[in-house]
């Protein structure tokens, strides 16, 4: 994929990349002659798509690891809840508490975190905008 | 306005040359690797990785150093085959190889899942149909290019029915795998298999053989003899209901003179 300035009719260059935590992703491009900066913005599903190829929009800034993709993508029982993030979790709805569960763990497992207590809960739920769960 | 093909300006992502770079590393990985051979059939429950583990195990007594990727992703099998389950994970910090029932090293997805648990990805659900094979296909170069296999005469590659996940290894390998073909004596695991030696065949693939498995039961056919005639291949073994060791030994000899004769063809 690649960004063309129309009216400069110059090839724009890739000038950053933003993970909003969200799923989805921001690559700003920049026209070298004009200046003008555009956004490509993906969605969750495109985002990943991109992301099972093991590529990195806008290059690698440091090499890849080994089973890079496994250890980040593959879903596995390594991830442990407190008790009283537990506890927490019982007193949310039954008919949403599996939707909330994963989010609370795709949120932690996306940052490297084994374990999920009430403060990661907390600053999740700030950060996701999920007042209430 | 100009088309993609006519801007050429150095692209700071590169996707191209992380792909690259992903292709080299598989290749530096498999350097060490005398003989990549992929074990496989059009048709499911056949005996794929009981032969593949079986076979390893034969190679292995004889004396040569063999490995086993379980390609198998969704079906891994080969940890409770060649043992040591209690091995939980192969991870960055210990990239090697499980070693398994006489000294057969082995990878599987099956050491990184929960007991009974079924592959899954963190990711929208969805259309997961998108990604999930991209993601599978990942796994898989994963496996080929990051476990530290050291020096092995052969790596025994033991696919899932049908032949999407050999199309990604040829893909992934840049050149096709030798192929061992797995068939039971039915006309229709010989129908099911045709279709995936045709592919085989058409990838540039050498066939090794065929193994015709679960012979003498209740299973009727001549799928063995029918296959090796039309491809004219080998059956290089008819593997009975309850195999002793030396069935095995015997295949494993067996394939390694198939692979001589397909060296001193070249």
């Amino acid at each position: 994929m690649k960004f063309l300035c129309v009216e400069c009719d110059q090839q724009m260059a890739f000038a950053e990349r933003e993970l909003p935590g969200d799923g989805t992703l921001a690559a700003t491009f920049k026209c070298p002659k004009c200046g003008r900066v555009v956004a490509m913005l993906t969605n969750p599903m495109e985002t990943q798509l991109v992301s099972s190829l093991g590529v990195e929009i806008g290059g690698r800034t440091v090499p890849a690891e080994p089973f890079e993709m496994i250890r980040t993508n593959v879903v596995t029982g390594g991830l442990a809840w407190s008790s009283d993030a537990q506890e927490r979790l019982s007193r949310v709805p039954s008919f949403v508490r599996g939707m909330v569960k994963k989010i609370y763990a795709d949120y932690a497992k996306e940052r490297g975190i084994t374990e999920i207590t009430p403060a990661l809960m907390d600053t999740a739920r700030a950060e996701l905008g999920l007042e209430g769960m | 306005m100009r088309t993609y093909h006519q801007l050429t300006d150095p692209d700071r992502s590169g996707l191209a040359d992380q792909i690259g770079a992903q292709r080299k590393r598989v290749a530096e990985r498999l350097a060490a690797v005398q003989r990549i051979v992929a074990v496989m059939s059009g048709k499911g429950g056949v005996g794929k990785s009981y032969v593949t583990a079986h076979l390893a195990r034969g190679l292995a007594r004889a004396g040569r150093s063999v490995g086993v990727l379980d390609a198998d992703l969704n079906g891994p099998t080969i940890p409770a085959l060649l043992g040591n389950r209690d091995v939980r994970r192969t991870t960055h910090e210990n990239p090697g190889p499980t070693t398994g029932t006489d000294g057969v090293k082995y990878i599987s997805m099956g050491q990184f899942l929960d007991e009974g648990a079924p592959l899954a990805f963190a990711g929208p659900a969805a259309e997961s149909f998108v990604w999930r094979g991209a993601m599978e296909a990942s796994a898989l170069r994963e496996f080929l290019g990051d476990v530290e296999w050291g020096d092995l005469e052969v790596l025994l590659l033991d696919l899932p029915p049908g032949v999407q996940r050999y199309i990604e290894l040829c893909d992934i390998l840049g050149n096709p795998p030798a192929v061992l073909t797995v068939t039971i004596p039915t006309p229709e695991s010989r129908d099911a298999v045709r279709r995936a030696m045709r592919a085989a065949v058409d990838h540039g693939s050498d066939l090794l053989g065929i193994v015709e498995n679960m012979v003498g039961g209740e299973l009727k056919g001549t799928a063995g003899d029918d296959l090796a005639a039309e491809f004219a291949i080998p059956v290089v073994a008819r593997i009975p209901w309850h195999p002793t060791a030396d069935t095995w030994d015997q295949l494993g000899a067996r394939i390694s003179g198939a692979r001589r004769t397909t060296d001193e063809a070249r």
